[in-house]
């Protein structure tokens, strides 16, 4: 069987490819279910210790109720700023709009590292910093672009013509947007909406520099646990994050597909 | 001209730049927070004093750009971040470009499943991915279980805590983005222009030289480009697959920010990085346009 137009030898690469590509994530399941003391392969005793060690870590599990609240704030709060941003972007003429708009953008283009510091400079001096305020404006920085782009691409591939023959036929402004475009834009709300939480739920980076010892998220105690001590604990918490984001991807595909979430085109 | 452009404007409302100020002022506010001041201040810092020990003077002084370019370590630093970085995205690219000519050349239904697969990768944290890699290269981790399975080795091979652990993880941490980049720019790329070639008598690998490469290398570019830019910033893998040996960029702003509280020196390097992506943007301009 050859895929498409490609020869034997070189389906035989790519699978090679793929292999490497992908071992990383497969090979952290086998490992979640070693019960040894230190992370070898194989493993000599298999179990599930490790995932009853879980929920007796406070560390661990206090940093993931702290990540659940926080990610769920950012993306109620991306979405309530970013539709009214991504409607006056796509739909209002004024001054300055490519301007604003490559602004809005700007923080993606920055690298997370460069950032972080920088945040952390200015919450230093205005008493954001290790405060839970502090980490929702810091995710919000990275989530808006994302969610305004999404919804960008929903409002600019909608063709205005609806909305006018909604206001032509009397409806105030207020009720075309709330009747008429809301409806329209569901399917990329529910993609920024998506994106807005896995971004602020792995985001680690610019976290490092703005969690406290009392407040920290649960990507930044698996990168400091990883970073202090290698035993399987790390790849039982792992299997059980891959399986969140799994689930998250599959309620986004069976609404709206995983190409149009992301933007492009539907192949 | 001044007729339709009279039309156009009867359709709006005649001025939405209140209504747009409103609806703007949020997203202005977390971007000016966020983002502006912050990238601001840390302009301003880089002119700030160190006094050691986390102490801060508020100056305007060379010091810490004259410190920063005067120190063998930071230049060396500087260096060895450059050349690992495109050392990492030569190898990126040639891993990925395979996958993204097969992906290419696959059919519509295969087309869909491998280009989930190539960016499934994406979605899980980086720090899984890098603790992954420590699972596969660690002292009694995949590697070095099977080749001490199979009678190649006595003692482990050193593989992490070290560069090679640091190149393997970021290489296959970038993947994703080169196979993006390669594959949007792959659409200049027909099948029937390398039978074409290969009918006049060219030999495959003459074919894919000749024909294949110079279609897709404003893709290749931009991939580079990419990568570049990720591989210099990066932190996370370094950080844990260099196990505290590996210097680089990244992880010594990290370390002189939050260990060694040297916020000017910090911001300083954070700037230098800010113009080596300058630069490598000018290179990618330059190159796109004599592709061009």
């Amino acid at each position: 069987m050859e895929i498409g137009r490609n020869s034997w030898g070189f389906t035989a690469l790519v699978i090679a490819l793929y292999a490497f590509l992908l071992a990383p994530v497969l090979l952290v399941v086998p490992i979640s279910f070693s019960n040894d003391p230190f992370l070898a392969f194989p493993p000599q005793s298999w179990g599930i210790k490790y995932y009853l060690a879980l929920p007796n870590r406070p560390a661990l599990v206090g940093a993931f109720q702290t990540s659940i609240v926080i990610a769920t704030t950012v993306t109620i709060l991306s979405l309530a700023i970013a539709v009214p941003a991504a409607y006056a972007l796509a739909r209002l003429e004024f001054r300055g709009r490519d301007w604003l708009a490559s602004l809005f953008m700007a923080p993606l283009l920055l690298p997370t590292i460069v950032l972080g510091l920088a945040i952390l400079l200015v919450f230093v001096r205005v008493g954001l910093l290790a405060t839970f305020p502090g980490i929702v404006l810091a995710h919000l920085t990275i989530t808006l672009p994302y969610a305004l782009r999404v919804l960008s691409t929903a409002l600019t591939t909608l063709p205005p013509s609806i909305e006018d023959a909604a206001a032509s036929l009397g409806a105030p402004p207020l009720t075309v947007f709330r009747r008429v475009t809301l409806p329209m834009m569901a399917p990329g709300m529910i993609a920024a909406c998506a994106l807005s939480f896995l971004v602020s739920f792995d985001e680690v980076v610019i976290s490092l520099f703005v969690v406290g010892p009392r407040l920290t998220t649960f990507p930044v105690e698996m990168f400091r646990y990883v970073e202090t001590r290698t035993d399987p604990l790390i790849a039982a918490a792992s299997v059980v994050l891959i399986l969140g984001t799994l689930g998250c991807v599959l309620a986004l595909e069976r609404s709206i597909g995983l190409m149009g979430a992301l933007g492009s085109k539907r192949v | 001209m001044t007729a339709i452009a009279l039309g156009t404007a009867a359709d709006r409302p005649a001025s939405s730049a209140p209504l747009a100020f409103g609806l703007l002022l949020p997203i202005a506010l977390v971007n000016a927070i966020g983002f502006l001041a912050p990238v601001g201040y840390l302009f301003r810092m880089s002119f700030n004093e160190s006094t050691g020990g986390g102490g801060l003077r508020e100056t305007v002084t060379l010091a810490s750009y004259v410190a920063f370019l005067t120190d063998p370590f930071y230049l060396g630093l500087v260096a060895r971040s450059i050349g690992f970085s495109i050392f990492i995205t030569a190898l990126t690219l040639a891993l990925s470009y395979p996958i993204a000519l097969f992906i290419h050349r696959a059919d519509a239904r295969w087309k869909t499943l491998l280009t989930i697969i190539t960016i499934s990768p994406l979605l899980v944290s980086a720090v899984v991915r890098t603790y992954g890699w420590m699972l596969i290269l660690g002292d009694q981790g995949f590697v070095n279980g099977l080749l001490k399975g199979a009678g190649l080795i006595n003692a482990p091979l050193r593989l992490i805590n070290n560069s090679t652990g640091v190149v393997i993880g970021l290489t296959e941490i970038l993947m994703p983005y080169m196979v993006l980049a390669l594959m949007a720019g792959f659409g200049r790329l027909d099948r029937s222009y390398e039978e074409a070639a290969l009918s006049l008598g060219a030999r495959p690998w003459t074919t894919f030289r000749r024909v294949v490469v110079p279609l897709t290398a404003p893709g290749i570019a931009l991939g580079c480009l990419l990568c570049f830019v990720l591989a210099v910033s990066s932190f996370i893998t370094p950080k844990l697959l260099g196990g505290g040996r590996v210097f680089l960029l990244a992880t010594e702003i990290y370390d002189q920010a939050i260990t060694l509280l040297n916020w000017p020196l910090a911001a300083t390097m954070s700037i230098i990085v800010l113009v080596i992506f300058g630069l490598a943007l000018v290179l990618y301009t330059r190159i796109l346009r004599v592709l061009d």
